[in-house]
């Protein structure tokens, strides 16, 4: 019971999905509903489904090669999540870094605030950033009273802009597993390094990075993985030149309404985040073989 | 004795700076006067009023207000019930597929979940509409579950269930009167991730819901899209005040419950 219950549902309502989603990326596009033939039809009949299951063709997938939209989208989709992702880093850090020094009182309170952005909605959060980077928005506002620039930036629909979206969104991602590494690091050994008259900022390049590259790690596949499949934020702050591959799939089901090359999108999209999402895990292991 | 720096110090002002200012100035402009949200045209709470006769608005909040204890709480059992199963059974048939079944809608983009589930309803000629977000969203939360129930059923103690099913207590009071209690602070928040998780979603609901079953972050989306105004600020800031009080009472009532059972250990000879 413990086991059959949620077993059988996950394998209802994830694995058979992900099958048919396979399934489908192997069938020809029809104007017809469901959009997609042979279409997948159990009151069809046993036999007949299995004749459905048996016919396939790869057009889908010779289309997906030969259409540049789509090998563009998967590779901008990766390098625009390395780049936020980087960013991430060079933004979290600090920040993590000056969590685990602040005094102990301190620290729970902290990372209650990076924790509660988490569980506000996503959504809010990168609607939030729309006021602010539109073309009369604050930011540009601002900028213009101080003088800082003479003619509002267009920042809002352009690839900057899911740059902050996404160093927004995911900064708690980075930042707690990067805090929890700092945290635990034993103290004296910088006393130490100071002792011997090492300088704070070469004792930080020998010893407290080092330590923390596990949480760096952990923290830059946290953002990344996520990133690279990002629906929402490329298109509420990205422009027509940001490819990202989860807003191509949105469009090639929702307005051209062509399921079986969105289902290829998914599966190709799926097989090539496993390996940093192997990666990740492999990561993980290792850390925690070291840990214990 | 840590020493705070001017570099730390400034570190966290920027960090957190960053982090809340956006939502902060959300708040402020949600009782703007003027239309135009940017520019300040004086206090007023109008557009909090005007969102209460929005008629669409109330009723994709009730749509996910109701999918989302609905799911939450079946996804707190079904999840629940995967932890449980996942720690006490090393060993059983198809145990890899299993918790990769759990792990994997973790990492799954969102877009491949909603696409898929949407595919299922489709071949099953299940309407999609209010119960195919329900269970959509039922199957993604309950693996946050058990992640978050297994985390803390690593460092619960065996010893005590057995020395109760020892003394002669039937495996389902074990259950209720030990192993519960001590899980019950995960399962909590476990419910509340999930609920969470569903009041946000806006990939996988957009892809399963159906006519009369328009979710909340759905309309805000769509409005979204025609334009930032100061009534969605208002949605959002009533949206943002509600989690918030709800995850910081939950972690209150959590702390308070740590000191208190600190306390009865310490206390106990």
């Amino acid at each position: 019971m413990l086991i059959g219950v949620p077993y059988l549902w996950l394998v209802i309502l994830f694995l058979i999905p992900f099958l048919i989603v396979l399934k489908v990326s192997f069938s020809e596009p029809t104007v017809s509903i469901p959009p997609y033939s042979p279409r997948l039809d159990i009151s069809d009949g046993m036999s007949a489904l299995w004749q459905q299951i048996r016919q396939f063709s790869i057009e889908n997938y010779v289309f997906l090669i030969e259409e540049p939209l789509f090998y563009r989208s998967y590779l901008s989709s990766f390098t625009i999540a390395a780049i936020a992702t980087f960013i991430t880093l060079l933004i979290g850090y600090p920040l993590a870094y000056a969590m685990a020094r602040a005094p102990r009182s301190w620290r729970a309170i902290l990372l209650m605030l990076v924790i509660l952005p988490f569980w506000t909605s996503f959504l809010i959060r990168v609607y939030a950033w729309i006021g602010i980077l539109k073309k009369e928005g604050l930011l540009n506002q601002v900028l213009l009273a101080i003088g800082v620039i003479s003619e509002p930036l267009t920042i809002l629909n352009t690839n900057a802009a899911v740059y902050i979206g996404i160093v927004y969104s995911y900064l708690p991602f980075l930042v707690l597993p990067l805090y929890a590494s700092l945290e635990r690091m034993d103290d004296s050994l910088l006393e130490a390094a100071a002792d011997l008259g090492c300088t704070p900022m070469k004792a930080f390049w020998t010893i407290t990075l080092p330590i923390s590259i596990p949480g760096i790690v952990a923290g830059c596949f946290l953002v990344f993985i996520p990133a690279v499949g990002e629906f929402v934020i490329p298109d509420l702050l990205g422009g027509s030149e940001t490819l990202m591959i989860g807003r191509t799939l949105w469009v090639e089901f929702f307005n051209n309404r062509d399921w079986p090359v969105a289902s290829a999108v998914a599966v190709v999209l799926l097989l090539v985040l496993v390996v940093p999402i192997a990666l990740f895990q492999n990561a993980q292991a290792r850390a925690e073989e070291k840990a214990s | 004795m840590k020493r705070t720096s001017w570099f730390n110090i400034t570190s966290l002002v920027l960090g957190f700076s960053f982090l809340y200012l956006p939502i902060l100035l959300l708040v402020i402009f949600s009782f703007n006067e003027s239309r135009l949200v940017t520019v300040w045209g004086g206090f007023s709470t109008k557009w909090y009023s005007e969102m209460w006769q929005n008629q669409g608005l109330i009723d994709a909040a009730w749509v996910t207000l109701r999918v989302g204890l609905l799911s939450a709480t079946i996804a707190t059992v079904l999840g629940t019930m995967a932890a449980l199963a996942l720690s006490r059974h090393k060993r059983f048939a198809g145990r890899t597929l299993f918790s990769g079944m759990i792990y994997a809608p973790l990492v799954m983009p969102e877009v491949i979940t909603g696409l898929s589930l949407l595919l299922l309803f489709v071949a099953i000629d299940f309407a999609r509409g209010f119960w195919a977000v329900t269970l959509a969203h039922i199957t993604f939360s309950m693996c946050f579950v058990a992640v978050v129930v297994q985390s803390r059923l690593v460092t619960f103690d065996r010893s005590l269930e057995e020395a109760a099913s020892d003394l002669g207590c039937p495996p389902a009071k074990t259950f209720f009167v030990i192993t519960l209690p001590v899980i019950a602070p995960a399962i909590i928040a476990g419910w509340m991730l999930a609920f969470t998780l569903s009041l946000d979603d806006l990939v996988i609901a957009s892809f399963t819901s159906g006519p009369g079953a328009t979710t909340l972050p759905m309309k805000i989306y769509s409005q979204v899209r025609l334009g930032v105004t100061p009534e969605i600020n208002a949605v959002c800031t009533i949206l943002l005040g509600l989690v918030t009080s709800g995850v910081l009472i939950a972690s209150y009532l959590m702390r308070k419950e740590q000191q208190r059972s600190q306390f009865k250990s310490a206390a106990a000879p």
